[in-house]
């Protein structure tokens, strides 16, 4: 019996509800471990003129301070470029930045400490606006232009043309877990790492680099994430780089784990992203040309900006051909965290901005969005199903996936009944909407997609397994697990997942781009297969038989096709294979095929395949307040032939809710300081289950094998939190029905207070004469 | 009293005796908990909002009997746990998972996990209620699942347990809060039985502070890790923790939890559910008090507006006597009241009788966040409206929080009210004169244009839905 595509839970779930599943900071502490505390800065931009850490000594505990003098190589946690200064000496780029560190040997110690550190600063202006970076030119990274045709003339050959821009919020990924890495030194020059990192090499390699110490000296470990959501991809480098710091400095265990605001003012977020754009279009809805500028808040350094504003670039297009198409991107700087990975890493923005276009497109015709999203969806051959970037969408399922969730949702049906519930209702109004999802899945930057993995096979029979993702709660380990228990034929509980190390698996990638199944999966399956091809022969030779490649591997036995019944245990094999010297441990390796990428012309194949799903999302609007209720959602998304359908639905809704929170109420408030506001759950609202509808009904798509990838199936991670346009979208679709307009801006999040002032725009058009639509009543910032 | 400071406390966790000394009162139960090794509770936030650190403390309920209380134990001082039961995530498998547990394992419901525990303690706790549904787990926030495989395991364990050890143990476990007099690290914490020894450690101790659930000062033990020299708990004090009512009123006393007001009183104030609705989440609910969302003075609390539209009394008492006054003269200013040096709150009470010459009384209240459940309010308003034979005004509270410096009622409104027949043209006039009546400010909740739309708009929504 094979496990793959079985619905088995969460290889740590009975750790988790018991309590017994650790986590980095849940580790029995070394003795002698000290605790690191940050004096962080009170500006957002400013000179440091003067640091004294000296009265933190006067503290009982303080062990020692750590200032840019201590590092013994770069003071330098840059992933891209160097640009992240670690311990910062001159200028300090963004409110809260660490500027030295206390060590004490307890975290209260290192606390007071920190209050005692005197540093001087003399504050500058800060840039804290996508709008007032682009005012003053202040940029990073390069532009980046993608186009197919010529934008510009099919602009001016349209029937018509609109412009206008839209702007979304960032959003913190409020992992349940903050950032915290240990570091425990042997005292000859070795340093092993627990780290809640999602990219273990990574954080290996700028330890290495911050220690001026070959990589080999570094082993980074990690058990197991409290969640990371792209979180803990480039931002766990720097909390573990200075732990180390501290380890080389008192030769002692040291460790830093962030307080939850701490954790919220010092780690990059989802990229804020203003989009500007003028589209034409046909009377029937056809999108003619679109001429598009992204503009992606990097904060203080580009960390992972260029790759996140290139997927945003890579996404304007959603599920939608556009013949003549010019994306031109840019990376402004401003005096903010800096901005990384976040589930979806910049396609969910580009997505946004495609989605708004649409609807404007649609109300301004007077046509259904839903009608104008379809009849601009990929299809046919050739150039109408092929990406601005010139990749082929060579198995779309788009058409599919929508008339399928239509016909879950009763679509037509509840159009109608909304209709009618929104006349005769003055004071609240129901909107209903669908949006589609087409997400390219492999990492844009092609060298980080290959993987590896190691087995051992013990004498006993009993199996390690290492595979170079790390566990973050999307169940990659149980995925893994399954892979590998189907590829060697024996039954899971044989196996022993363990944490992700660098010294198992070395220079693996992050665990991204919903990749980690793909591409983790292959090189397991890889390596069981060379375990299987040496187990065979012994096989063969104990059953006396002369075929070794018709033996099957089930359950823990081995047989021959031919005599079923006559089979024998897998550690009988395991046992015999050692005695006669063959190797019980293997290497596996993957890298995707037949991807490329021109970087020159933004031209290429970047994408292994297309993730697809489609979702209906139906509220109810409060014309008093501006408060929504979400009401029904239903899903239908492509999984490809499921590896584990109750970890792929977990996925999906859990994807979804976090898209919704980030559209509607995960309110990101910097102050004119630059301080930011919302650094705490009680200021910063994520989803509860009450915000999720009781009808919310997911379906993954049927006989949808996924041809080249891991027994058929399909990323997961990030595609489904898209699918929450459809709430921003169906809140629009309420808010347009206050009134009659062909245009309904909605700020994001799309909060009460937004949604009110939509819905007061909405009525002020409505009831004045046309042309002063452009108009606006704005969100007043706060 | 003992007039002996205790240097040890003793309590139970997950049915083992501890004996805790040598830390400071104000140490929360959960850093105590990490600390001493039972690492399954988690901090997510350390601010009482996420849940993951939630614990089942045995108290008493509306009812008088020992439950299960879902708790958030960042916010408990430890001090507080003396002499109670507590039982964490690492104590309900009992040679096999919880039913809890496996329903949470069987679903899906743990993704990352990290979360877990906070949702399995609070699940164990509503599964002894017979409470398991969403509102039990509304205080959990969890960033992986999107609730509905956590909402599938809550729906194997709704139905009634059956009797087992943790029901046994509820059974066999004593229902009184001893005093308590410790001291631990140079802080002293005094739970005391008895009012007049309250007021009398009040006398002794100038720089004490008054602590109930600890939902809003276990914030400054655990965030702002301030230091409290002395902490007096009012918790066990009988004169604060009654319940009375008649048909003409009803007085809360200042200690008693607002999960027993919800409890006892639903039905009696339409408002007063509808707020305890919105109030934080459940196991804020199990330890917050009546006195302590008043005491606070917070102008954004939650329950004043309620309280002030229903001319709520408050009874203070001292050394030198008791007092009452109307809620209405008790807030002074941002964070400032009317209680004096050495005074306490003793109870709060709520008149059920309608003005005279009024045939009924409409009366309800609105909380407006930037998500429904478990945030503070950008606006909250409570109305309270009494109308006579033809329909005409005879009496109107219009109270609001978020809009001033204090909880605050639109007086000059409501007086333009009286007498006016109760009708949109009514409404819209009115809404015409809220819109100036406050001058609220704009912070990272909402903007002061939004306030005042508000402040307008929540009233005529009253008037649509009670018209």
């Amino acid at each position: 019996m094979t496990t793959v595509g079985q619905r088995k839970s969460h290889e740590s779930a009975t750790g988790h509800v018991s309590g017994k599943a650790l986590y980095t900071d849940d580790q029995r502490q070394p003795i002698g471990m000290v605790s690191l505390y940050p004096v962080t800065a009170p500006h957002a931009s400013a000179r440091i003129t003067h640091i004294d850490v000296s009265a933190a000594y006067g503290v009982a505990g303080v062990v020692t301070v750590l200032t840019a003098e201590d590092v013994p190589g770069e003071n330098d946690t840059g992933v891209i470029i160097r640009d992240e200064v670690l311990f910062p000496t001159e200028v300090i780029s963004y409110w809260g930045q660490a500027v030295v560190w206390v060590v004490g040997e307890t975290e209260t110690a290192a606390r007071l400490g920190a209050d005692r550190v005197v540093v001087h600063y003399e504050p500058l202006p800060p840039i804290l606006s996508i709008k007032d970076a682009i005012a003053a030119n202040s940029f990073q990274g390069q532009p980046l232009v993608v186009r197919r045709g010529d934008a510009t003339t099919a602009l001016q050959a349209a029937d018509f043309c609109l412009t206008g821009e839209v702007e979304m919020n960032g959003q913190d990924h409020f992992y349940l877990e903050t950032q915290a890495s240990w570091v425990i030194p042997d005292g000859e020059g070795n340093y092993q790492i627990y780290s809640s990192t999602q990219h273990p090499t990574e954080t290996q390699v700028i330890i290495a680099r911050v220690l001026g110490i070959p990589n080999n000296r570094v082993v980074v470990t990690c058990l197991r994430m409290g969640g990371g959501f792209g979180g803990k991809e480039s931002q766990a480098n720097p909390f573990a780089a200075v732990a180390a710091i501290a380890a080389v400095k008192t030769g002692r265990p040291a460790r830093v784990r962030l307080r939850r605001s701490q954790d919220m003012t010092l780690t990059g977020k989802r990229h804020g992203l203003l989009g500007q754009y003028q589209v034409g279009f046909s009377q029937e809805g056809h999108i003619t040309a679109l001429d598009v500028d992204l503009y992606a808040d990097g904060g203080w350094s580009l960390d992972l900006s260029p790759p996140v504003l290139l997927r945003a670039a890579l996404h304007v297009d959603n599920a939608y051909y556009i013949p003549d198409i010019e994306v031109r991107g840019q990376i402004v700087k401003t005096h903010k965290t800096s901005n990384t990975a976040f589930r979806g890493f910049g396609g969910p923005q580009g997505m946004v901005v495609g989605e708004e276009i649409i609807d404007r497109v649609a109300r301004f015709l007077g046509l259904p969005p839903e009608v104008v999203r379809e009849r601009n969806f990929y299809h046919g051959e050739g150039a109408t199903n092929t990406t601005h970037y010139g990749q082929e969408i060579f198995d779309n399922r788009i058409a599919c996936i929508w008339s399928q969730v239509k016909a879950n949702a009763n679509f037509a049906e509840r159009r109608i009944e909304i209709a009618h519930f929104n006349q005769s209702h003055s004071y609240k109004k129901r909107g209903l909407a669908i949006t589609p999802v087409k997400f390219g899945i492999s990492f844009n930057k092609t060298q980080y997609n290959q993987a590896g993995a190691l087995i051992l096979i013990y004498t006993d029979g009993s199996i390690q397994l290492n595979h170079g993702g790390t566990e973050m709660g999307q169940g990659l380990h149980t995925k893994m697990l399954q892979v590998a228990a189907s590829a060697l034929g024996v039954k899971i509980d044989r196996f022993r997942l363990m944490p992700t190390s660098t010294d198992k698996v070395p220079n693996t990638s992050a665990t991204a781009a919903s990749s980690g199944a793909d591409l983790n999966g292959q090189a397991v399956k890889d390596a069981c297969e060379t375990l299987k091809a040496r187990l065979a022969p012994v096989a063969a030779k104990l059953m006396n038989l002369d075929a070794p490649e018709d033996l099957v591997f089930e359950d823990g036995w081995i047989y021959s096709r031919s005599y079923p019944n006559d089979r024998i245990r897998f550690e009988q094999v395991v046992e015999q294979a050692y005695n006669d010297r063959v190797s019980l441990s293997a290497t596996g390796y993957y890298r995707t095929p037949n991807i490329y990428w021109d970087a020159a012309t933004s031209q290429g194949r970047p994408f292994y395949y297309f993730a697809y799903g489609a979702a209906v999302s139906e509220v109810e609007v409060d014309g008093f307040t501006g408060t929504f209720k979400l009401r029904q959602v239903d899903i239908v998304h492509d999984v490809g032939e499921s590896l584990n359908p109750l970890v792929d639905q977990g996925q999906i809704e859990g994807g979804f809710v976090q898209g919704m929170g980030w559209l509607t109420m995960e309110e990101l408030v910097w102050d004119a300081q630059g301080r930011l506001r919302s650094d705490a759950p009680s200021t910063y609202k994520i989803p509860t289950i009450s915000e999720v509808p009781e009808h919310f009904h997911v379906e993954l798509l049927q006989r949808a094998a996924q041809e080249g990838v891991i027994y058929g199936s399909k990323a997961v991670g990030e595609p489904p939190l898209m699918l929450a346009m459809s709430v921003r979208e169906a809140i629009r679709d309420a808010i347009a029905a206050f009134g009659a307009v062909d245009f309904v801006p909605l700020a994001s999040p799309a909060t009460p207070e937004a949604i009110l002032w939509a819905i007061e725009s909405v009525k002020a058009r409505s009831g004045a004469k046309s042309g002063v639509a452009e108009s606006l009543l704005v969100s007043p910032t706060v | 009293m003992k007039q002996v400071l205790e240097s040890c406390l003793t309590a139970t966790i997950n049915g083992e005796t501890v004996r805790i000394q040598a830390i400071a009162p104000t140490t929360t139960l959960l850093e105590y908990l990490r600390q001493s090794g039972r690492v399954g509770t988690k901090e997510g936030c350390g601010d009482g909002d996420c849940g993951a650190c939630t614990v089942a403390l045995m108290a008493q309920g509306a009812d008088g009997k020992l439950h299960y209380q879902a708790v958030n134990s960042c916010l408990i001082p430890i001090g507080a746990i003396a002499g109670r039961h507590i039982l964490t995530v690492e104590g309900i498998a009992n040679g096999c998972l919880h039913p809890v547990q496996a329903a949470m394992v069987q679903t899906g419901g743990s993704q990352c996990g990290y979360c877990t525990p906070g949702f399995i303690m609070s699940l164990f706790a509503a599964y002894y209620d017979g409470t398991v549904n969403d509102a039990c787990v509304e205080g959990n926030l969890c960033r992986c699942t999107g609730y509905l495989a956590i909402r599938r395991a809550a729906s194997l364990v709704a139905s009634s347990p059956v009797q087992d050890v943790f029901r046994d143990r509820l059974a066999q476990t004593a229902t009184e809060l001893g005093e308590v007099s410790y001291d631990g690290a140079q802080s002293q914490f005094y739970r005391p039985t008895q009012l007049s020894e309250v007021l009398a450690l009040l006398q002794q101790h100038p720089n004490a502070t008054l602590v109930a659930g600890a939902t809003d000062l276990g914030l400054d033990f655990s965030h702002h890790r301030k230091s409290y020299p002395v902490l007096v708990s009012l918790e066990a004090v009988v004169e604060l923790n009654f319940m009375h009512q008649t048909t003409e009123a009803v007085e809360i006393g200042a200690a008693v939890p607002l999960s027993h007001i919800e409890d006892r009183l639903r039905g009696v104030f339409p408002s007063l559910d509808e707020m305890l609705y919105w109030f934080a989440a459940r196991q804020v609910r199990n330890r917050a008090t009546l006195g302590g969302n008043i005491g606070t003075a917070s102008p954004i609390g939650d329950l004043p507006p309620v309280l002030l539209a229903l001319d709520a009394e408050l009874k203070l008492a001292s050394a030198v006597g008791e007092r009452t006054l109307p809620l209405a003269n008790f807030f002074k200013g941002y964070r400032q009241t009317d209680l004096q040096p050495g005074e306490v709150i003793v109870s709060c009470k709520i008149a059920r009788t309608i003005a005279p010459g009024a045939v009924r009384r409409l009366s309800q209240s609105y909380k407006i966040g930037k998500r429904g459940t478990d945030d503070i309010s950008i606006v909250a308003a409570a109305f309270c409206i009494d109308l006579d034979e033809q329909n005409q005004i005879v009496h109107a509270r219009l109270a609001y929080g978020g809009v001033a410096a204090t909880p605050v009622r639109a007086i000059v409104v409501e007086q333009w009210l009286l007498g006016k027949p109760w009708t949109a043209e009514t409404i819209q006039q009115a809404k015409s004169h809220l819109k100036t009546a406050f001058t609220p400010l704009t912070d990272l909740r909402g903007s002061a244009e939004y306030r005042k739309l508000l402040i307008a708009n929540l009233f005529e929504k009253f008037f649509v839905e009670y018209p």
